[in-house]
């Protein structure tokens, strides 16, 4: 048998994202494997759905997608740091004005 | 998804003392580590080793409790103990998938089960022959594999501890389960209650052991405090489970098979005699009730899914290369 | 003496819980970990709609026997299901092909069923009727690559439809007991059922390169208690611990 393990071909990782029902966008929840897209859409409503956790599945290879490298973190997300004008405190409105 | 070419790339760095500091001070903040950031080769080991028999032991942990789905004794029961089967099918595979982002694929793992590379939780080389037993193994087998868990929820390899969170909100039927299948025989006829007594004899103690070798002669506690893999030490888990179980057993007027155990008011834990190290060593070696049949079984299932996995790929296969054709067809 | 409405629920309660059983049989045995759970989802979906069915019965009945008095103290002769479902579970080819062949005969029937005028009928088939709606996609799914696959896989394939094919026509028969809730519009007429049943099944041996059988003679006996050898052993395990500890509570 441990030939047989060894040489048996791979079968496709995907990555599954669900819609709950809170309206919220599809959230990554996990991985699992599959032989095709259709056989991936129904192991993650086997899988990632028993207990009515989700209204909406999306499956993507695994192998499709783009991360960014954690070494270019700097370079990626502090510059936004000290953009401190995109955020609304950063805006004096008085008080009598009422809630904006 | 994050087991990239990256992570090969910087296991030339492996011993970089300046990376392995920055490492060490992101994991003394709390913060996570992810797949594709640099990590020790050590912890990554560990780490595969960790989740992967953690993996292993949901699945071979199916066996036991399956042995009585079809003998279940009401349809309530067998509902709830094929749901609870099948969550551990579940959660094998949530860490199977989080051992996955490390590097390693399923089919690797698995075969490390197969061929005897791999351990799995050696509680699951004890046989279940009596219906008492799904009810111990909820009760106390799962109650104690959530005061291991509930820490790892906290643990520093996110995609571990994310799995974790989702296996622990999951498994907050299975104590419950199994503690009304053992109230409910310890409240029925005397044969029942017999039945339940005799499970526990059975179970206490290799339940006991599930918390590993005492921290004075466990090879791995130090370090793996360090990496924030583990927070608590194997006999303080073991201490919590014991003050949490004792009073929930004697509720229920069932002995344990313990004549040392007794309360000392003093520190408000309850004490146990000691615990035979041989007999936990022995069924680890291999020598257990259950050990070569519970992985004959594994291999038996996958081996005769060999088949089905093969036709599914190659169907695959042929639909993406009939749909490559039709492509071009029409251009 | 039974009632017709009672037979009927029975038929229906029993063939659901045989055939979840048979299917719980596969926990922690299956070909992949994502079937293995698939297999236990569809084998919980068919439990419940038997504790329904069941429940239903009991209160038909009106001689207060629950869901359990049903299913686990009653022996081979009054058993009401079809031959098809006690099959023992063979590979997985046998399995798939046989859940196969129960939804897409189940879904259109339970569709028609939800119109029943037994309200409590209609109400399990309206709940029941989108549980065999993915019954009937992942196993015609699994036919389709099982057919299309390799040599081996289309051989054992073929090899359970020449097994399970002479067990299809219990599925249309219709006995006096029936005829009159047909009529009554309590049940419903398997007549009506054949065509939604000859497309799904001509649709899905078509894409699966398999070559639908002739209607020829087909077995029958299971909705009048006339079962094969496999029953028996099946009620042994599920009445095991009702049997040997008769009256206890679990």
């Amino acid at each position: 048998m441990t030939d047989k393990t060894m040489t048996e071909k791979t079968m496709p990782l995907w990555e599954v994202f669900i819609r709950s029902r809170t309206g919220l966008s599809h959230r990554h929840c996990g991985s699992l494997h599959a032989p095709d897209a259709e056989m991936a859409l129904q192991a993650a409503r086997d899988v990632y759905t028993r207990r009515g956790e989700g209204l909406s599945i999306w499956v993507v290879p695994s192998s499709a997608i783009t991360a960014s490298d954690p070494q270019d973190k700097d370079a990626l997300f502090e510059p936004t740091a000290s953009k401190i004008y995109r955020h609304p405190t950063f805006y004096e409105v008085p008080e009598e004005v009422g809630h904006m | 998804m994050y087991a990239q070419a990256l992570n090969v790339a910087e296991k030339a760095h492996a011993d970089d003392p300046e990376l392995r500091a920055r490492f060490q001070a992101r994991v003394d903040a709390e913060e996570k580590i992810e797949p594709n950031d640099w990590m020790p080769e050590g912890y990554r080991r560990t780490l595969v080793r960790q989740i992967s028999q953690h993996a292993h032991s949901e699945i071979v942990g199916m066996l036991p409790e399956g042995n009585w789905i079809t003998r279940a004794p009401s349809l309530k029961r067998k509902a709830a103990l094929l749901a609870k089967v099948q969550d551990e099918g579940g959660h094998g595979l949530y860490l199977y998938s989080a051992a996955e982002t490390l590097g390693v694929s399923r089919e690797e793992l698995v075969g490390q089960l197969l061929t005897g590379k791999a351990k799995y939780s050696s509680i699951f080389n004890y046989p279940t022959p009596s219906w008492a037993d799904m009810g111990m193994i909820g009760w106390l087998v799962d109650g104690a594999a959530i005061m291991n868990q509930i820490p790892l929820c906290r643990c520093s390899y996110g995609p571990y501890a994310r799995a974790m969170i989702r296996i622990c909100k999951e498994e907050s039927f299975h104590q419950r389960q199994g503690y009304e299948i053992v109230m409910t025989l310890a409240k029925g006829s005397p044969a029942q209650k017999k039945m339940a007594q005799d499970s526990l004899n059975r179970w206490w103690w290799p339940a006991l052991m599930m918390f590993g070798p005492s921290d004075k002669d466990s090879q791995h506690s130090d370090q793996n405090m360090a990496w924030k893999i583990k927070r608590f030490s194997n006999d303080d888990l073991r201490q919590k489970f014991i003050d949490a179980t004792v009073p929930q057993g004697h509720f229920l007027g069932l002995t344990f098979p313990d004549p040392d155990l007794r309360f000392n008011e003093a520190t408000g834990h309850w004490e146990h005699g000691p615990i035979d190290w041989s007999e936990f060593n022995r069924v680890v070696r291999g020598e257990g009730p259950c050990n070569r049949e519970r992985l004959k079984a594994r291999q038996k299932a996958h081996d005769e899914g060999a088949w089905v996995r093969e036709a599914a790929l190659a169907h695959a296969e042929k639909r993406a290369a009939r749909k490559a054709a039709a492509k071009i067809a029409a251009e | 003496m039974e009632t017709p409405l009672f037979t009927y629920t029975l038929r229906l309660a029993d063939n659901a819980l045989v055939l979840g059983h048979r299917l719980s049989e596969w926990c922690g045995h299956g070909p992949m970990l994502e079937e293995d759970l698939a297999l236990a989802n569809m084998a919980l979906d068919l439990i419940g709609q038997a504790r329904n069915l069941y429940t239903h019965a009991g209160a038909i009945e009106g001689k207060g026997r629950s869901e359990d008095d049903l299913a686990y103290l009653r022996d081979c002769p009054d058993w009401r299901n079809i031959l098809l479902v006690e099959r023992p579970r063979g590979d997985f080819a046998f399995t798939i092909l046989r859940q196969f062949l129960y939804a897409a005969f189940m879904h259109p029937y339970f569709e028609r069923l939800a119109a029943s005028k037994d309200e409590t009928l209609a109400a399990i088939a309206a709940k029941s009727v989108k549980e065999m709606a993915y019954h009937l996609r992942h196993s015609a799914e699994w036919v389709i690559r099982l057919g299309d696959g390799t040599g081996e896989s289309a051989a054992r394939l073929k090899e359970a439809l020449e097994d399970l094919w002479p067990f299809t026509g219990e599925m249309f028969e219709v006995d006096a007991v029936e005829r009159a809730l047909i009529e009554a519009g309590i049940a419903v007429d398997p007549a009506a059922i054949r065509p939604a049943w000859d497309a799904t099944i001509d649709h899905v041996f078509g894409e699966a390169l398999l070559a639908r059988p002739r209607d020829g003679w087909m077995q029958t006996g299971g909705r009048r208690g006339e079962h094969s050898e496999h029953l028996g052993h099946l009620l042994t395990d599920l009445q095991f611990l009702q049997r040997t500890y008769p009256g206890a509570t679990w």
